[in-house]
Order: structure tokens, then sequence, then C-alpha cells
């Protein structure tokens, strides 16, 4: 049946005179995997942050520590997230829509974040900021510190993020093509005008999706942040670097109860990915 | 850990495709919960779990098995991060399947299994292989579960990134240098290789 259209196929495959047997076994199987994997794990967490009530886990979570720590957090995601997508949208777009010498290996090295260690990132930037790094004494001598500060932990957010926005924007762009920017151009509007009224609001589904995954990442970076912040307390301490330090302190209270809010903001941002990729693949569809 | 991977992985995504059975979009949902949540979590969730002060934990210590601390536990910590990547590569590709050449050798007389190792794992073959190397990569490069569930003793339950991030805390850079050239090299080796060999399906598929 050439004609059949995919949705329908798996139903038709699906004849009940093979014996279901073997596929209640099989659903069995992993099903029960992926709950040794994933949901039980999950719950006992959740159990375990609530084992002495609520009490405890809001005075966890209101210690000054863990507030100053979620609060980095919150504020590095923000600057790293707006960075990358203005320059990952950039990036994009001269990727798809410039021919220039290099782009093959600019186009695979994009990629190159995803398969770094977090580790070997947080040690390139402190090679090259680092006080006996590359660029680190020319720095060090107008008084600004990227290592062991701030501008590290943002730089190593935003090399850990890089290829979320640039991947999800390239492939909406390219499948755009230029037509309708075109016939912008031919009635009149501006370059400006025709970025913000008619590119912009076709790719918005994927930019979303995109910076929705930098948000994520960046709120649970640990391995680049730990090598690049040094971990001083309250001053450059994340909460995944909380989380970290609460355990290796004995106080699995603490890290508990942070885990939680984390676990629960990247469950948060995934429902709200599966609710973009519906939209971008509908918008794909048309 | 691969191995485990791609046998489940291509099991899930199977299942996931083919069958229908209750409670199926919230499993396709959570499939991608080790991608959202952060590393070091998922090694809390572990150490809840499975750790001496916890009750499973302590059973399974009374038998000799313990896992915090132990190689079981970087390997449950490992399987945990790189459990979406096979699923989400071969799903689409199983979806697209259209189901005429399976439906084809059945009416040929082929038994379900047949058809499935002669027809459909052909077809599936590329995908498996670069979910395979993804997750590959990936628990190369793992730290944040691991470092929560090893118990860092040399030569058992240090993984290559942890020696790397002691030498670092330890000062000893260069060290630090080589070991990260080498695990740089094998990820970069990995992402060239998934390049070309998207290259070359691209390629059949053009023709």
């Amino acid at each position: 049946m050439p004609a059949e259209s995919p949705s329908t196929a798996p139903l038709v495959l699906a004849r009940p005179k093979a014996l279901p047997l073997g596929r209640w076994f099989l659903t069995g199987i992993v099903l029960i995997w992926f709950a040794i994997l994933i949901l039980v794990p999950s719950i006992a967490l959740v159990k375990r942050a609530l084992d002495g009530g609520w009490g405890p886990f809001v005075s966890a979570l209101m210690s000054e520590d863990a507030q100053r720590a979620f609060g980095l957090t919150l504020g590095i995601t923000a600057i790293a997230t707006v960075i990358n997508m203005v320059f990952g949208l950039g990036f994009a777009i001269v990727l798809v829509r410039q021919k220039f010498w290099g782009k093959a290996l600019a186009d695979g090295l994009v990629d190159m974040p995803f398969a770094v260690s977090p580790i070997i990132a947080g040690l390139m930037l402190i090679v090259l900021y680092g006080p006996t790094g590359l660029f680190g004494p020319m720095i060090e001598k107008t008084g600004f510190r990227v290592v062991y500060a701030l501008p590290g932990m943002v730089l190593a957010s935003l090399f850990v993020t890089l290829p979320f926005v640039v991947r999800e924007v390239v492939p909406v762009l390219r499948e755009f093509g230029v037509e309708q920017e075109e016939v912008a151009y031919t009635l009149g509007a501006g370059r400006w005008r025709t970025f913000v009224r008619v590119t912009l609001p076709s790719i918005r589904w994927g930019l979303a999706y995109g910076v929705t995954l930098t948000i994520a990442r960046s709120l649970g970076e640990f391995g680049a942040l730990l090598v690049v912040s040094g971990n001083i307390l309250g001053r450059t301490q994340t909460a995944t670097l909380y989380v970290h330090d609460q355990i290796e302190s004995f106080h699995p209270e603490g890290a508990y109860a942070a885990s939680v809010v984390l676990a629960g903001a990247s469950f948060l941002l995934l429902v709200g990915m599966e609710a973009l990729r519906s939209r971008v693949a509908a918008n794909e569809g048309h | 850990m691969v191995l485990i991977n791609v046998v489940m992985g291509t099991l899930t995504a199977w299942v996931l495709v083919r069958y229908p059975f209750p409670g199926k979009g919230f499993v396709n949902a959570l499939i991608d919960l080790p991608f959202a949540v952060p590393t070091v979590v998922t090694g809390v969730m572990l150490v809840a779990l499975y750790g001496p002060s916890s009750t499973l934990g302590a059973i399974l210590g009374k038998y000799g098995l313990g896992v915090i601390y132990q190689q079981p536990g970087i390997v449950l910590a490992l399987l945990f991060v790189s459990y979406p990547f096979v699923i989400r590569s071969v799903q689409p590709v199983l979806h697209g399947l259209d189901g005429a050449e399976e439906e084809a050798a059945a009416t040929l007389g082929a038994s379900e299994w047949t058809t499935f190792w002669r027809i459909t794992l052909p077809t599936l073959w590329p995908s498996i292989v670069t979910g395979a190397a993804l997750s590959f990569s990936r628990a190369l490069g793992e730290f944040g579960s691991v470092v929560m569930v090893a118990g860092n003793r040399p030569m058992s339950t240090k993984t290559a990134p942890m020696y790397i991030f002691g030498e670092i805390e330890s000062g000893r850079r260069a060290e630090a240098m080589v070991v990260s050239t080498v695990l740089l090299a094998c990820s970069l080796g990995i992402l060239i290789a998934l390049n070309l060999l998207q290259r070359r399906k691209g390629e059949t598929l053009a023709r």
C-alpha cells in the first residue's frame, strides 16, 4: 500500500492476530527501564527533600548562601541568554545567507561546545585569561578580572550554550528562503524593516526554542563554571556549585532542596520546549 | 554503557513509535528530562536514591552491592545523562518509515523477527550509530553527575574529566592540558565522523 500515509501505517502494521504477548512484553521492558532510570531517581529526590516536611525545605532555600547562589545563576543565565540570542541569530544568518571562505569549517566548529567536556571548556578559559595565561596579565593590568570572577563565568556559559540558537535557527532560516524578503524590498521596505517585519516573525519559534535550550543549559551548567569560578562563597557560587558544595560538606538537606528547585525549573522548561516544538512543527508543516 | 543505550534506546524508540499504550505522551515528554536537568542534580538524585543513608542504599549495601562511590554509580549516572540520544535519533527515522516495505516482507511470508532484522534494522542503522556516537562522546566528557556519585578514588572511580579537574585544582596545569587534548581529540574525531556520515546519508537520499 504505497499510498498509505505515515501516520496511519503503524495501525495497519499492528495486525490483531500477531500475538500481543510480545508487544506487551516489549512495552513492559521499556517502561520498567524508563522507570528505573528516570522516574525513580526523580521521585527519590523529591521525597528526600521533603523528608522533614516543608519547614526545613523552605528554610534550606532561604539561607543566605542559597539565595545568593540562585541570584547569581539567574543573573548569569540572563546575560548569557541575551548575548547568545543576538549573536546566535547573527551567526545563523551569516551561515545561511553569506558565502565566505572557511564556511564549512565555521559550520562544523559551531558544534564544538557540544562535543567538548565542560571541564575542558573551563580549562581553555583559564589558559587564555588566567593570571598566568595568554591574555591574563594584559587584562589584569587594567584592573579587570575575568577568571575567578563574573566575566569568566559569563564567558563559560556563553561557550557551552553557543550552538543552541544557531542550530535551531539555521534550518528554519534555510527553509524560509529569501523570496518574501525580496518581495518586501521590492515594495520599498528598508533592510531593518524587512528584518523586523518579515524575517523575524517567520523564525520566531525556532529562535524561541533555541533560547529555551540556552536557558536550560546555562541554569544547569556546572563543570565549566566550577573550573572558572574558583567557587568563592557568596561571590562566585552559582546554584549548581552550591548543590555540589552542600553535598561535599555533608549538608545534604540544602543540596536536596536546591536540586528540587533546579529540577523543577528544568522540568518547566521541558514542558515549554514540548509546546514550542509542536509550534515549530506546525509552522514547518504549512 | 553505550551498548546498553543502543539496545534499550532502539527498543524504546520502537515501542514509542509503533505501540499505543496509556501514558505514552507523558513518557515521551519525560525522555528529554536528562537533557534538561542539570548534571549535578542528576548526581544528587542518584545519591538520594542509592546513597548509604537511603533505604534502598542500605539494603544494597548489606549485600555488598555499593552503588554510590563505586563504579555502578558512575555507569548509572552516564546511562542517565546519555539516555535520550539514541531514542531521539532513531525515533524520527522510524516515524518516517511508511511500513510498505515491511508489509511487503510480511506478505512474502517473512516472520516478524526476520522482517525486523532484514528490513527495518538496516534502515535504522545510520541513526542508531549517530545516537550511539553522541552518547559516547557525552559520556566521555561527563563531569557534573559523575563527580557527585564517584568517590574520586584514583584507579577505581576516577574518570578522565575528574582527573583533569584534580590536576587544575592542584596547580599542575600541564598535566591537565595533556589529558584535555586527548579527550578533545576524541570528541572532535567523533564529531567529524558524524558529519561525514550525515553527508553520506544526504547523498544516498539525494540519489
